[in-house]
């Protein structure tokens, strides 16, 4: 094509068909976000195979899985412990003065534990380990990461897979559901004590009450459902701390995708669980 | 004191040899690693375009070459850490590009790898850091083992430091406690990544001595990639230089030295 040279060449680049249209630029700026996303969970699912290849090979990484429960499991406790106790305080106050307008306080005790079990203790659980832990290995993997600790370790023939990330995910899964019982403890013990400070109340008739109709499987399977929330908060952390690239920077960013992206994998595995468990277990 | 490469280095048969069963790594006289057609890209930049190398057992190859040739991921390919586009790394007669993750895993425990910045368990003390090969891969008693890291820590002068944190030593001393550490299984290939970077003259010194005293006592093949030519003068039998993905040169440091190439007598002349 011959180029005028009355035309500017600002104009002849606008017209070009190189251009990119206005269509293609939209579709380009929705592509974008969304190929990034499709790619991360491209990455997330590469990175779990890989972790379960080395789960299944010697050795198993016993003694690391051990000092992971403590770190995840018993230095959350009191934390995931006061959740809870807030939450039964909390509910059991907000919960009576509904009841009460409708006369139907002597329900208070059931309603308590059965939101308690059901739902509260469980989500509760898994968004403050998911607050706690996710941010706590994301950082910790990621400075790893950096300082090239992973690769030292890769370096001596053992497989960071299996010895970092195995056992923090195999942790956080093991660990959730005691957790959570620790929390339903909790949450129904300060339930109790919010309701003697406005009715006298034995905490034995207190339980006696609350579990009135309660059955086995009504405790089994949300206790349980917190196994995936641990597995998501150990499989995340650890991906994205094993993946921070850049300085100090990015052991940062790693620690707040692991907790942004936990906690929202928490929520919505929670929904679909528990309409999971309605249809199987109601 | 001012070291001679070659000339302070007895040959490779009169330094100290040591009985076979006890240092596992050590193969024939076979080439410790050897290097052919290797090609490592990111994106579009070539790294290394078409690496040929041989290093034989016992053998100090120091590589230089400008800040991003590639020398250090030439280490990384070597052990293992990342996968070249093309091309054959072959360690102690097994080829590493086609090795499982358990095989590799196994030639890795015969390999030892100092990072440039030491790369300590920061979680750990300098005897736990020490032990963790110790641990996972020899059937040593706790005693036994404590008396390897001891030994270990001995031989680079940090014998009362065991129970102290990484964050409490100088990048001189996490040096030291890295070389100790990538000892600790007696390979047979010694990879070191800068092993003076950023540490004053006296200090480099003293790491240059150190890795010579290891080398006599160890008698492995190395590769040490450094940017410090008075250190690969120092510890180093023979020197590549990478250029633009590929060995320019090869051979003694004299040998560079008197060389005609105008990127080689510049490089050489820079430093020295």
């Amino acid at each position: 094509m011959s180029h005028n040279p009355s035309i500017p060449h600002r104009l002849i680049s606008q017209d070009s068909p190189e251009a990119p249209s206005l269509v293609q630029a939209i579709l380009a700026s929705v592509w974008s976000p969304v190929n990034g996303f499709l790619e991360w969970f491209g990455e997330l699912g590469l990175f779990a195979w890989q972790v379960l290849r080395a789960a299944i090979r010697r050795p198993f990484e016993g003694r690391e899985l051990i000092r992971q429960f403590d770190e995840i499991g018993s230095k959350s406790l009191p934390l995931v412990a006061l959740a809870g106790a807030a939450i039964g305080f909390v509910l059991a106050l907000e919960s009576r003065s509904s009841l009460v307008r409708f006369g139907a306080q002597s329900m208070l005790p059931a309603a308590l534990v059965y939101s308690i079990i059901h739902e509260t203790g469980p989500i509760v659980t898994g968004l403050v380990v998911s607050g706690r832990v996710g941010a706590g290995i994301g950082a910790e993997l990621g400075s790893m990461k950096v300082t090239e600790q992973i690769d030292a370790i890769e370096a001596s023939g053992v497989n960071p897979y299996k010895f970092l990330a195995f056992t923090r995910i195999m942790a956080c899964a093991l660990v959730l559901p005691l957790l959570t019982l620790a929390a339903d403890f909790c949450g129904v013990l300060f339930g109790w004590i919010a309701e003697i400070l406005a009715e006298p109340i034995s905490f034995h008739r207190f339980i006696n009450q609350g579990f009135v109709g309660a059955s086995f499987s009504d405790f089994l399977a949300p206790t349980f459902r917190t196994v995936v929330f641990g597995l998501i908060i150990g499989m995340i952390g650890c991906f994205q701390g094993m993946r921070t690239k850049g300085g100090t920077a990015g052991v940062g960013l790693s620690a707040t995708s692991s907790v942004v992206l936990s906690s929202l994998f928490v929520i919505l595995a929670d929904v679909i669980l528990v309409k999971i468990i309605l249809v199987f277990f109601s | 004191m001012m070291h001679v490469g070659r000339e302070v280095l007895p040959a490779v048969e009169e330094r100290g040899a040591i009985a076979p069963e006890e240092m596992p790594g050590v193969m024939s006289d076979a080439p410790a690693v050897v290097l052919r057609g290797l090609r490592k890209s990111f994106g579009s930049q070539t790294v290394l375009d078409g690496i040929d190398l041989t290093v034989k057992s016992g053998e100090t190859l120091a590589m230089l070459g400008r800040s991003g040739t590639g020398k250090s991921v030439l280490l990384k390919l070597i052990i293992g850490l990342q996968k070249p586009d093309s091309g054959s790394i072959c360690v102690q007669e097994q080829e590493v590009t086609h090795l499982e993750l358990d095989a590799m895993n196994e030639l890795r425990k015969r390999m030892g790898f100092l990072f440039q910045h030491a790369a300590l368990y920061d979680s750990l003390t300098v005897e736990q850091n020490i032990a963790f090969p110790l641990k996972r891969h020899t059937k040593m008693t706790e005693g036994e083992r404590s008396d390897r890291v001891k030994e270990l820590l001995a031989s680079v002068g940090m014998e009362g430091d065991l129970k102290k944190m990484p964050s409490d030593l100088s990048g001189g001393m996490q040096k030291r406690v890295g070389l100790a550490r990538a000892l600790a299984l007696k390979p047979g290939v010694l990879l070191l990544d800068e092993p003076t970077a950023g540490l004053d003259p006296i200090t480099s010194g003293e790491i240059n001595d150190l890795i010579l005293k290891v080398q006599e006592e160890h008698d492995m093949a190395s590769i040490v990639v450094t940017h410090d030519l008075h250190s690969a003068k120092t510890i180093a039998d023979r020197i590549a230089l990478l250029h633009e993905g590929n060995v320019l040169i090869e051979g003694t440091f004299k040998e560079l030295e008197q060389s005609d190439n105008k990127f080689v007598s510049e490089f050489m002349k820079r430093d020295s």
